[in-house]
């Protein structure tokens, strides 16, 4: 154990700072600072939630809507967040990178802690929904910790992939702006899974991003949602297609920022 | 005792590829896929097959021209760039200082960065905690630590960053010579520091071009031009053959060199030579020079200026000073001058101009970088001029 904090105590000291500097450039001059990074994502929530209760009624059938809406709003905006910070991440550090010799995946972990931050504070706010909408939550709720974890793992794996791509192809960034944008839409954070035909749900739900989406809502809110064994009648196996799939993502994508961070010094 | 090597390069080279078309988008990679012919990668040879060892408690000099690989060299050693053949072994904690205050940011606070910065060098918040007094007091700073760092001097700054530096617990140090662009004050207070590290028996990497402070804390130095390693020798050695060289390619090119040279050739030189090309412990550099008169003129002037090698006008003179007047020249008149120039000149290579104007001002031959000659004299001294100085001491002395 002591071995392994000296091993790591540079990287958890540079971590640290560099998440800190970041906040505090990101919030100064600002005058509600960090409280945006609260109110942003729950404003997107309240328009959202008008469009899709009052005039499009896409929650119809759905129990507790407001909190399945909110949940997956925030999933996706940490999604968002870590992947987006993460394209221009390196080459942002560049300066740094050219100067000292330092591991280069905790510039992506600094922006995955960002994002987790801002998740854990809004992850509050769903609890007051909860608790408002009485939903009641068992000790199922407890897996909502494999849960997360995947999806910090699909994140950090598109992170990975997308920062050291981008040191070399800067179209990275536009490319993944549109990406994002039809993700949104392949993935069931506005609507229910019942609500599409379904021969396209049984393709949607292997995205392992919507069903963790569908997992988390299942555990937490009510289970009534459909989840991938549903959609697959049942079947418990078809769980090992996201989640392989997730680990070997992980696995190629780390392996490719590994490789190409010997280089970023020169190319950046 | 043999003492442990920290430092191990073996044949290391590096290779920069230079494409004439970079790939930097998805585009590119498309459209030079299918073509063939703007597809040319340009290979630069930044490193060719460099080794050597430095020992613990060593100070070591790099050496080069501008452009001669050794802040590549650097940057092997602090592992920034990956070696593209050969291999480097470091044991210890090696710290690079290729520029000060690395990671700073200019829109936050002198405090904040304070904190930043030492996380760079490995310092944890609390550790920075227990020295922040002393850092500042070192800084003399401490009115200006709530302040953005983008309202700062830049004289500040480095000394923000190297009070923050200095404290910076390493084995092995490294040094780009960029850190000596200080003021004389601050420029003092490093070398200061590198007396203090050499106290302490670290390991430090030095590279430079100011033969003088390689001289003084180096114990061995590299020479490397042209990518490669020239010679590997002492401080002393290795600082006379980096004169050497500048003497030689001088030489080769020095008197083809005749864009330097101008005026309206009233009257121009048409020999110039000096008794030495190498000046030890000689009294005199004899500088002789033969002009002729193109035309009838009144009176002329035959002066010249002597630099080093960074360009610092050491000195200069003329026959008017000198009250030696040269009237009445005729068509075709040659006057031979010749200059006994005291050798006051410390260790390094120097350019001597030689000039003819009229007494009006008129400029009728200015010969810049005319010849050059080097200074290599048994004694040493790292300063401007070394003239014999005698002492004489009388009273209590022990013979």
């Amino acid at each position: 154990m002591h071995k392994l904090r000296q091993r790591y105590r540079y990287s958890v000291i540079l971590l640290r700072e560099i998440v800190r500097t970041d906040f505090k450039i990101r919030y100064q001059n600002s005058f509600l600072g960090y409280v945006w990074s609260l109110l942003r994502p729950l404003l997107l929530f309240v328009i959202l939630y008008f469009v899709f209760t009052k005039f499009l009624k896409v929650g119809t059938g759905v129990p507790h809507y407001p909190v399945y809406l909110l949940l997956g709003l925030l999933y996706w905006n940490f999604f968002v967040e870590v992947t987006m910070g993460s394209v221009t991440a390196i080459v942002g550090k560049g300066d740094l990178i050219r100067k000292i010799n330092f591991p280069k995946y905790i510039i992506i972990l600094a922006v995955l802690t960002g994002a987790l931050i801002n998740l854990s504070l809004t992850a509050v706010v769903v609890v007051i929904f909860m608790i408002a909408g009485h939903v009641s939550v068992s000790w199922q709720a407890l897996l909502l910790i494999p849960l997360l974890l995947e999806l910090i793992l699909i994140a950090l794996t598109a992170a990975f992939f997308l920062s050291a791509a981008f040191v070399r192809y800067r179209d990275i960034s536009y490319v993944w702006e549109v990406i994002i944008q039809a993700t949104f839409y392949a993935t069931p954070i506005l609507y229910a899974m019942t609500r599409i035909p379904h021969v396209y749900a049984k393709i949607l739900i292997l995205n392992p991003f919507a069903q963790v989406i569908q997992d988390s809502r299942y555990v937490l809110i009510t289970h009534s949602t459909e989840t991938i064994s549903t959609i697959y009648n049942g079947d418990r196996w078809i769980w090992a297609i996201p989640i392989g799939l997730t680990i070997i993502l992980v696995a190629l994508t780390t392996t490719y920022f590994r490789r190409r961070s010997h280089a970023f010094a020169e190319e950046v | 005792m043999e003492k442990e090597v920290v430092i191990k390069v073996e044949n290391v080279s590096k290779n920069f590829l230079l494409p004439h078309e970079r790939a930097g988008s998805v585009k590119g990679v498309f459209t030079s896929m299918f073509s063939k012919a703007t597809k040319k990668n340009e290979t630069q040879h930044a490193l060719k097959d460099i080794s050597f060892e430095v020992k613990k408690g060593e100070f070591f000099g790099i050496v080069g021209r501008n452009g001669s690989g050794k802040s590549t060299l650097l940057k092997i050693l602090a592992q920034i760039y990956q070696p593209t053949k050969g291999k480097i072994h470091i044991s210890g904690k090696l710290v690079p200082f290729i520029e000060l205050g690395v990671g700073f940011n200019p829109e936050l606070t002198g405090r904040d960065n304070v904190y930043l910065n030492g996380a760079v060098l490995g310092f944890s918040k609390k550790q920075i905690e227990e020295i922040y007094d002393e850092i500042v007091d070192f800084a003399e700073l401490r009115r200006f630590m709530d302040q953005k760092l983008k309202n700062y001097s830049s004289g500040m700054q480095v000394r923000l960053a190297f009070s923050l530096a200095i404290r910076a617990k390493a084995d092995i140090l490294l040094f780009d010579e960029v850190l000596a662009v200080g003021d004389a004050d601050f420029m003092r207070k490093c070398f200061n520091h590198f007396r203090e590290l050499k106290k302490q028996q670290k390991t430090v990497v030095f590279v430079s071009h100011d033969m003088n402070s390689i001289r003084e804390y180096c114990d061995r130095a590299l020479l490397i031009d042209n990518s490669r390693m020239v010679t590997m020798d002492t401080a002393n050695e290795v600082a006379k053959e980096y004169s050497r060289m500048f003497f030689d390619s001088d030489t080769s090119t020095g008197n083809l060199k005749k864009e330097k040279r101008w005026g309206n050739k009233k009257i121009s030189y048409t020999n110039l030579s000096i008794n030495t090309k190498i000046l030890s412990d000689q009294k005199y550099l004899e500088v002789t020079c033969i002009a002729k008169a193109n035309e009838d003129l009144e009176e002329v002037i035959f002066g010249f200026l002597v630099k080093n090698a960074s360009g610092l006008n050491l000195l200069g003179i003329n026959s008017k000073i000198k009250r030696q007047s040269i009237k009445n020249l005729k068509k075709g008149d040659k006057t031979k001058i010749q200059w006994n120039i005291p050798n006051i000149f410390a260790d390094g290579t120097y350019i001597l101009d030689p000039s003819i104007v009229l007494y009006n001002g008129e400029v009728c031959d200015w010969w810049e970088d005319a010849l050059t000659f080097d200074v290599r004299k048994e004694d040493h001294a790292a300063y401007i001029v070394a003239p014999d100085i005698g002492l004489e001491i009388t009273g209590h002395y022990v013979k």
